[in-house]
């Protein structure tokens, strides 16, 4: 599903946020992304979108190389990976159901089911009842819930979730990464970027640790 | 097809929704003010236009004799006349019938009368084959028994003459407000489009093309350029009903009914349409370098 081979980059400034890092996420798997902050995770996560390109080596995602990719095809290449960030980037201005529905608007789906497809969403990450509410109302938990539903709502093969429990108490933390096991237990790959090494102990599942922008032994 | 006919819909509501708030009502009354100006000339120009084509053009020239030359003499020059190949048509006017024709003219026969004799000479009323009569008038006045040559088309063809430098005017005037029109369009949308700065992020990394999240912005510009232009067709439409109650006085003190004509259907379609293409290049320009700038 995802595979780096030594792929570095080296931001204008002259900073190398990753230095020959390779390595493979199978597809159906998930798999977390640890280091202390500035390691290099946010950067590599970046990088299998297309926020951020490549300096060397190659970045396969689904068997396209990403680094290579055109402007124009940047888009659909995104429409299959569901995104997820640590400040949410909800957009305040309306509900949670259209927060969720964003995505459906060029997707092209018909208004019935894309509402249906909106509350599923919703349901599956237990915010159902909201709908009607705005993101300032609800708790930064829950906040996350919603980035999470408008990330699946157009069911991508692939989510991406980079910090997504930094700014959570532990018990909002863990409701947020049983709902990504969740996903990959109905076949979504699924990549986390964190520096909770003690929550990633927990679930026992593949870990890329970065130290100074390379991979490394996980400590 | 649906899908594309919706997002289409939903883009035209949302910009009818921002172009519907104070900045953007400002901005279609700015096109609005500044397309009148060229809008309202061409109408002036096209009334004095067709002033000068109720007139006759064809450029017509009175022979007068000399009171003294003798009848025959001045039958005899309708062989000099014929002669001339500049001269497409003439017809001899004896003064007999000249008189006749003046005595028609209300309160001319009291002052005919009180003359006493008939002052007038005979005549030859020439057509000349092209417009340029000015060697040709010089040669007629030549001639041994004429007294005067007058070119009854000179005012007319200097007013056309004059129209049409008005009219490329009017064509500068609206190319250069055009120009500023798109930069004005341009200012406004680019402003819209920093506000929404957020949601554009947000769209592009959830996999919106960049004609998905320009399509709002340029039916934006678009709605902004036509409620413009139907702004200058009002503003035009107003000033020239104020303006001919004054000109219906004055046409009506030379017996005439002439007013300026309001734009015709398809003028005020190619204002309109004009403004409408000057909103959505603005929008255009604006929208695609501020997403350039933003990067992917």
């Amino acid at each position: 599903m995802i595979s780096f081979s030594s792929v570095a980059k080296r931001y204008p400034g002259g900073q190398e946020a990753l230095r020959d890092v390779s390595f493979t996420v199978e597809a159906g798997m998930l798999a977390f992304v640890t280091g202390r902050s500035g390691a290099g995770k946010s950067t590599l996560l970046k990088l299998i979108p297309a926020i951020e390109r490549p300096s060397a080596g190659s970045v396969i995602v689904n068997g396209q190389n990403v680094g290579a990719l055109k402007r124009p095809a940047i888009p659909y290449l995104r429409r299959n990976i569901g995104l997820i960030f640590q400040d949410q980037k909800l957009l305040y201005d309306r509900s949670v159901y259209d927060n969720v529905a964003l995505p459906l608007a060029f997707s092209g789906q018909a208004p019935r089911e894309a509402a249906k497809r909106v509350r599923a969403a919703l349901d599956k990450v237990g915010l159902l009842a909201r709908e009607k509410a705005n993101p300032v109302q609800l708790s930064g938990g829950e906040q996350q819930r919603v980035a999470i539903a408008r990330a699946v709502v157009n069911r991508p093969a692939l989510l991406l979730a980079d910090e997504p429990t930094a700014n959570l108490d532990a018990e909002s933390a863990t409701r947020i990464l049983e709902i990504f096991v969740a996903f990959n237990q109905v076949g979504v790959t699924v990549l986390v970027a964190t520096h909770d090494q003690a929550l990633v102990s927990r679930f026992g599942k593949q870990v890329l640790h970065l130290e100074g922008g390379r991979i490394g032994a996980a400590p | 097809m649906t899908a594309w006919l919706r997002q289409h819909a939903e883009a035209l509501r949302r910009a009818f929704r921002r172009s519907t708030r104070p900045a953007g009502l400002l901005g279609a009354l700015v096109i609005g003010v500044a397309l009148a100006l060229p809008a309202g000339g061409y109408a002036l120009l096209e009334g004095a236009r067709a002033l000068g084509a109720r007139a006759n053009l064809d450029p017509q020239i009175s022979v007068l004799l000399r009171p003294d030359v003798k009848r025959a003499d001045a039958e005899a020059l309708a062989g000099a006349l014929r002669a001339d190949r500049r001269i497409a048509k003439f017809r001899f006017v004896p003064r007999e019938d000249a008189l006749k024709e003046l005595s028609a003219v209300q309160g001319m026969p009291e002052i005919l009368a009180a003359l006493g004799r008939n002052p007038l000479p005979d005549a030859y009323v020439v057509t000349a084959r092209d417009e340029a009569i000015e060697p040709l008038v010089a040669d007629l006045g030549k001639l041994p028994a004429v007294a005067s040559v007058q070119a009854d088309a000179q005012w007319a063809r200097r007013l056309a003459a004059l129209a049409a430098i008005g009219r490329l005017a009017v064509w500068l005037l609206a190319a250069l407000l055009g120009v500023g029109l798109v930069a004005v369009t341009f200012n406004t949308i680019g402003l819209q489009v920093l506000t929404e700065r957020e949601e554009i992020e947000v769209l592009r990394l959830i996999g919106a093309t960049d004609a998905f999240i320009q399509r709002p912005f340029h039916y934006q510009g678009l709605l902004q350029g036509l409620a413009g232009g139907a702004v200058a067709l009002a503003i035009v439409g107003i000033g020239l009903t104020l303006l001919n109650r004054e000109v219906g006085t004055l046409a009506a003190s030379y017996g005439s009914a002439f007013r300026f004509a309001p734009p015709g259907l398809g003028d005020a379609a190619a204002i309109v349409g004009f403004a409408g293409l000057i909103g959505w290049t603005g929008a255009h320009l604006s929208v695609s370098r501020r997403l350039r700038e933003m990067g992917s």
